[in-house]
C-alpha cells in the first residue's frame, strides 16, 4: 500500500499580488464592515436611551481606541465601497483585462487613502 | 472551511544540495520540491547549482539537465518543449506557469520550482490532475447538435462566429489557471475552477453548438460557478496570455440575461 499523497503548497508559497490581496482585503473589510455594523446599532441604542448613557459610549469612542476602532471602520467602508464598484464593473463585464485590473486596484486604493484621509480631516 | 495549513504528512523539509561543477562561472541555483511515494520521507526542497554558461534558456531546459546530468529520479512532464501541450505546467518563482515558456534570466535570486499548488502529489513536479479532468469531463467538451449540417457536410461558420472563440481554444489544459486560484483551493470538490469554466465558455460561445441552453441548466449553481468571485490570479498566470476570469463573468453575464 503506497503512503497518502501530499498537497503541494499552495499559500506557503503563492506570490501575493494585487489581484488576490485585494481580494482577501475586500472580505475582510466586509467583516470588519459586518461587525462594525453592531458598534453603530450600539450607538443608535444609547441615542435612544438618553443622555447618560450615551454619554459614556461618546467618551468611550472619544478613547484613542474607540478613535482607533473608528477609523478602522472607516477605511473598511470607504475601501469595500470602491472595490465594491470595482466589481459591480466587472460583472458587466467591463475593465477583465490584467492591465486593468491593475489600473482599476491601484485607482481603488489611491482613492482609499484620499478619501478616508479626507474624511478624518474634516473629522477632527 | 478552508484549511490554510499543510497537512502534517506535507510539510516540506530540507533536502539535498548539489554544488555545481569546479569553474562554472554564471551559476544559478534551483531550489525544487521533491516527494517520492518510494519511501517514507517528508517532502523536501533539494538545490542544484546550474552553470548557466552550460545550459538553455528555459527553466525547463534546467530541469532536463540536473534529470540528464545530476539525480536521473527528478520527476516531471514535459514534451512539446514549446508551450503547445501544456504538460510542464509549475510553479515557478511563486506563479504558475509552463517551464518551457520561463526564462531562467527573467527569475531574481533562487530558482523555486514547486508542482501546482494545491494538488495532490504523485512524485515530485507532477501532481495528479485526475479531479481536473472529471470536471473537464463534466461540462461535456464538445460540439452538440440533433440537427443535420445544413448543406449535409458541415456546420459553417462566418468569420463574425469563428471570432468569438478567439481567446479562448488556445487553452492548452495545463491547469496554471485552476491552481493559481484560491477559490479553487479550498473548493476543487465542487467549484469547477477557470480552466474548466473556459472551455464551458468555449463550447457556449460556438455558433454550431445547440445545447446553450443544457449547458448553462448545468452550470447554474452556486458551487460550479458562482465560487469566482472575480480574483483574476487566472488571467494574471495563464502562461498563454488567455483570460478564464472574463470567460466566466461571460457565463456569468449569460445566466443573468436568460
Amino acid at each position: 500500500m503506497a503512503k497518502p499523497r501530499p498537497l503541494s503548497p499552495h499559500l506557503q508559497v503563492y506570490r501575493p499580488q494585487l489581484t488576490s490581496v485585494m481580494s482577501i482585503m475586500h472580505r475582510a473589510s466586509g467583516a470588519v464592515l459586518a461587525t462594525g455594523s453592531l458598534l453603530l446599532t450600539i450607538w443608535l441604542a444609547a441615542l435612544a436611551a438618553g443622555a447618560d448613557i450615551f454619554g459614556s459610549v461618546a467618551a468611550l469612542l472619544q478613547h484613542p481606541l474607540g478613535q482607533f476602532v473608528l477609523f478602522g471602520y472607516s477605511l473598511a467602508l470607504v475601501y469595500h465601497g470602491f472595490n465594491g464598484i470595482r466589481h459591480l464593473a466587472w460583472d458587466l463585464r467591463l475593465g477583465l483585462e490584467v492591465k486593468q485590473v491593475y489600473q482599476s486596484g491601484y485607482l481603488v486604493l489611491v482613492l482609499t487613502a484620499l478619501v478616508t484621509g479626507a474624511l478624518w480631516l474634516a473629522v477632527l | 472551511m478552508a484549511e490554510f495549513r499543510l497537512p502534517k504528512n506535507s510539510q516540506v523539509t530540507d533536502g539535498v544540495s548539489h554544488k555545481a561543477a569546479a569553474g562554472a562561472r554564471d551559476v544559478k541555483t534551483f531550489k525544487i520540491y521533491r516527494w517520492s511515494p518510494d519511501d517514507d520521507a517528508q517532502p523536501r526542497i533539494d538545490s542544484f547549482e546550474i552553470d548557466l554558461d552550460d545550459c538553455g534558456p528555459m527553466v525547463l531546459d534546467a530541469l532536463i539537465k540536473i534529470k540528464n546530468e545530476t539525480d536521473s529520479s527528478l520527476t516531471f512532464r514535459r514534451s512539446c518543449r514549446e508551450g503547445i501541450c501544456g504538460s510542464c505546467s509549475m510553479n515557478i518563482d511563486g506563479t504558475n506557469t509552463l517551464a518551457c515558456l520561463k526564462s531562467i534570466r527573467d527569475v531574481k535570486g533562487d530558482v523555486k520550482i514547486y508542482p501546482l499548488p494545491h494538488m495532490p502529489v504523485v512524485k515530485d513536479l507532477v501532481p495528479d490532475l485526475s479531479n481536473a479532468y472529471r470536471q473537464l469531463t463534466s461540462i461535456e467538451p464538445w460540439l452538440k447538435a440533433d440537427t443535420a449540417a445544413p448543406d449535409g457536410e458541415e456546420r459553417r461558420q462566418s468569420p463574425a462566429e469563428r471570432e468569438q472563440l478567439d481567446g479562448l481554444w488556445e487553452c492548452v489544459l495545463c491547469f496554471s489557471c485552476s491552481t493559481a486560484c484560491p477559490s479553487y483551493w479550498w473548493n476543487s470538490d465542487e467549484y469547477l475552477g477557470p480552466a474548466v469554466l473556459l472551455q464551458a465558455y468555449r463550447w457556449i460561445s460556438d455558433s454550431r453548438d445547440e445545447q446553450k441552453r443544457e449547458r448553462l441548466d448545468a452550470l447554474d449553481d452556486s458551487f460550479g460557478l458562482y465560487r469566482c468571485h472575480t480574483i483574476m490570479n487566472c488571467a494574471k498566470t495563464c502562461p498563454k496570455g488567455l483570460n478564464p476570469g472574463k470567460a466566466i463573468a461571460g457565463i456569468k453575464s449569460e445566466m443573468a440575461q436568460r
